[in-house]
């Protein structure tokens, strides 16, 4: 019997270690693609998307310094765009109806969520009363207060997104109008712009265009966003990998796709996309998703990242760290406003290079290479009006994202969460909005008496004000898209699976790695205690028997 | 008085041994450190290894459970409580005696009831548990695709149970290894193939009465 066994055994084994081999090299196959060496591998969606996205060369078939209608020496915006309009005839109708011009939210049927609605922000909270200062990012020329006319065609601007001269500024507190004589502001004097030369060399809009105002929304570089700033304008790679001026220098409208005027993006409650669709599936999709280029399944074959797409947002793991270069405003304390230094208004500066007070906006907390939170977000957001009452012991929500767990088309979102504290109307409950700039005796920058601006404020945007205010807590989210870092730079498994991590807080469902059953662990830990204790004690008498016997 | 020796574990079937030996440990160590009860390679390197070893165990499975099949060895682990009592004895109370092993090892009686009953547990049961909790935990992204509403947690808390398990059988099996004549005489039987017998060992001569199969 020994013998058969013998014989058969060896046979036996090189079978069995052969099939053996097979699976280890069936499995090995599979492992250096879930490994780290990714170089030189190109994944299938982005390699169908460059086939379909490959960069046209895009050429205009006009020379615009060529027009007789722009060969003039324009005394007033208004009269370049009254020129665009002689070719461009339906561009002005066509602004009309995009946020850019209504500051109203296009998808919102009521008409109050926006800008010009009834809608706050914990920045300069609104613009009812303070419109000269504030419409200086509208795109349109003379909105200074609630009788500007919507439907004025030659109030359109269309050299702030349309100038590729870079010259072509608007002054800050003039309600959307550039300068006429040279008038210094700050640290800056703005020249008048030469119309005729701005004019002549309009093209498609850049960077810049965009950036003049999204990188400075708050009313500074990097206050309101945390992933716009003016580091975005030329970033590195490590900053922004579709953007990275050496490499593939994308433009805003590469991803804001753009018809007739109509940006792709997101505004207010309207999600800037419904459908989760790429380039490879219709070449006609609209590229504001990630999905639209890198597909649902843009890692490695096999890779378990692919899986997490649908419950994780791609910005999640490839968007580590806002405002990675630049400073971002993280809190605004509007009730430390006001205080004088000598009978006079003062700032201090704090290490970022960034004012941490102001007398007349009150103290601020700015942090460099910030870690978003993350929420469920479905692409909707819930934004406050003004009109809405509050419980002034909660901390307010001025907007927050939508979305579960349970929510399908929801994903794991990073989100910045801007806090600050604000004026309240007390009695009514309701958030107030006050009148900030001006140089009537109501304006809080010129006399700092709260009373005075809130009253005025309200009465500007129709609400009504009791006369007393409180400051309340307030947050408002951004959810984070911007600065795409490179895969190298994106977060590691081990960033969320771990008691610890970036998603320790994210409560409703298992994670492996963070979540652990405690009475399992409990009492699996105490039967492998036990089971050491045992054969320890069983061990030690053996050897004290032993000892005996001998 | 010199020992005799038994040739009882073939080639291959030392080699599934201590394949098994190396998977179950790196799957322990990787699972662990996949549950969060520690941090060694890191969450994405545990992962990756605990994958491999699983794919690869299966493969080694299927072939191990074929050479049962094949060669007859499966008679050996057939349940059986004759003698069973006696080696629970043993183990309690005649081991500290001196008492020799009620069950000696034979060509034909390679485990004793109590090795019988693990070792089937942990084949039969213990690993197609893991396996299934595995797939299960593996592909969780496909439950929707399947028409599953389920939560995540269970699946992961019974893998993590079958992990226990393992752990405690790994435990008890290594020390009942020093529980031969000498110290290291089970541990060097698995390298070398050869058994070596208690001498003087009497209960040999007896025919075993496990076979009535």
């Amino acid at each position: 019997m020994q013998h058969t066994d013998r014989r058969t055994t060896p046979r036996l084994f090189i079978l069995g270690a052969s099939c053996f081999l097979l699976a280890v090299l069936m499995v090995a196959g599979q492992a250096p693609r879930a490994g780290a060496s990714e170089e030189g591998y190109k994944t299938y969606g982005a390699e169908q998307a460059r086939k379909v996205s490959r960069e046209v060369k895009r050429w205009i078939t006009t020379d615009h310094s060529k027009h007789p209608a722009l060969q003039q020496d324009f005394a007033t915006p208004e009269e370049v765009t009254k020129a665009c309009l002689t070719c461009h005839n339906e561009a002005a109708l066509q602004v009309h109806n995009t946020i850019h011009w209504m500051w109203i939210d296009p998808a919102d049927t009521e008409r109050k969520m926006g800008k010009n609605g009834l809608t706050l922000n914990n920045f300069c909270i609104s613009i009812h009363s303070n419109q000269p200062r504030c419409t200086s990012c509208h795109a349109g020329y003379g909105f200074k207060d609630a009788s500007f006319d919507f439907s004025s065609q030659e109030k359109v601007d269309c050299l702030v997104c349309h100038d590729t001269t870079e010259t072509y500024k608007k002054f800050p507190t003039m309600a959307g109008y550039p300068v006429s004589e040279p008038t210094p502001f700050e640290k800056e004097t703005f020249l008048p712009p030469n119309y005729r030369v701005i004019a002549g060399a309009v093209g498609r809009p850049d960077r810049d265009n965009c950036g003049n105002c999204h990188f400075y929304g708050g009313g500074g570089d990097g206050v309101k966003h945390g992933d716009l700033d003016s580091s975005m304008l030329k970033p590195s790679r490590d900053l922004d990998v579709h953007m990275n001026a050496e490499g593939a220098n994308f433009s805003c409208q590469r991803c804001h796709t753009t018809e007739a005027h109509f940006i792709a993006g997101r505004s207010y409650k309207q999600p800037a996309y419904t459908e989760r669709t790429s380039l490879i599936e219709d070449d006609l999709v609209k590229r504001i998703s990630c999905e639209s280029c890198h597909t649902d399944k843009p890692h490695m074959a096999g890779h378990k990242a692919n899986d997490h797409t649908d419950k994780v947002a791609c910005q999640t793991c490839h968007i580590p760290a806002y405002a990675r270069v630049l400073p971002v405003k993280m809190e605004w304390d509007w009730s430390q406003a006001g205080k004088m230094k000598e009978g006079k208004p003062y700032t201090v500066m704090g290490d970022l290079g960034r004012s941490t007070y102001d007398s007349k906006k009150g103290s601020f907390v700015w942090e460099n290479n910030v870690k978003p939170e993350y929420m469920w977000y479905n692409g909707r957001m819930n934004f406050m009006l003004a009109t809405d009452t509050i419980d002034p012991e909660q901390v307010i929500r001025l907007n927050s994202v939508q979305g579960s767990r349970n929510d399908p088309s929801a994903r794991i979102f990073p989100i910045r969460v801007h806090r600050g504290k604000q004026p309240y109307d007390s009695v009514h409950k309701t958030m107030a909005i006050p009148h900030l700039f001006g140089k009537d005796d109501n304006a809080y920058w010129k006399t700092y008496d709260w009373n005075k601006a809130l009253t005025a404020g309200m009465a500007a945007a129709g609400l009504p004000y009791s006369g007393e205010y409180d400051f309340v807590s307030t947050e408002y989210h951004y959810p984070i898209t911007h600065m795409v870092a490179p895969k190298e730079k994106s977060l590691q498994c081990g960033d969320c699976h771990s008691r610890d991590g970036r998603l320790a807080t994210l409560a409703g469902f298992y994670m492996p790695g963070r979540d652990g059953n405690t009475p399992l662990n409990t009492m699996g830990w105490m039967a492998v205690l036990a089971a050491l204790a045992g054969v320890l004690g069983h061990g030690l008498l053996r050897m004290v028997s032993r000892r005996k016997q001998d | 008085m010199s020992a005799k020796r038994l040739y009882l574990y073939t080639r291959f079937e030392r080699f599934w041994h201590w394949a098994q030996t190396l998977l179950i440990l790196v799957l322990l160590v990787t699972g662990f450190e996949i549950h969060g009860s520690y941090t060694l390679l890191g969450f994405e390197q545990a992962f990756t290894v605990h994958n491999f070893c699983a794919w690869t165990w299966l493969v080694l499975y299927a072939f191990i459970v074929f050479w049962m099949a094949t060669t007859g060895e499966w008679k050996h682990y057939v349940p059986t409580f004759v003698k069973m009592f006696e080696v629970i004895r043993f183990y309690a109370v005649g081991i500290f005696k001196g008492e020799p092993h009620p069950v000696p090892k034979s060509e034909r009686v390679k485990h004793n009831p109590l090795q019988r009953i693990t070792y089937l547990g942990l084949v039969s049961l213990l690993v197609p548990f893991q396996i299934i909790t595995g797939f299960l935990y593996y592909y969780y992204n496909q439950w929707p695709t399947m028409g599953w509403n389920w939560a995540l947690e269970p699946v992961a808390v019974l893998h993590t149970l079958g992990a226990f398990g393992f752990l405690v059988f790994v435990i008890v099996h290594v020390y009942m290894t020093t529980t031969g004549h000498t110290i290291g005489a089970h541990i060097k039987a698995m390298f070398t193939g050869y058994e070596e017998l208690e001498p003087h060992d009497k209960s040999r001569d007896e025919e075993p009465r496990q076979y009535h199969v």
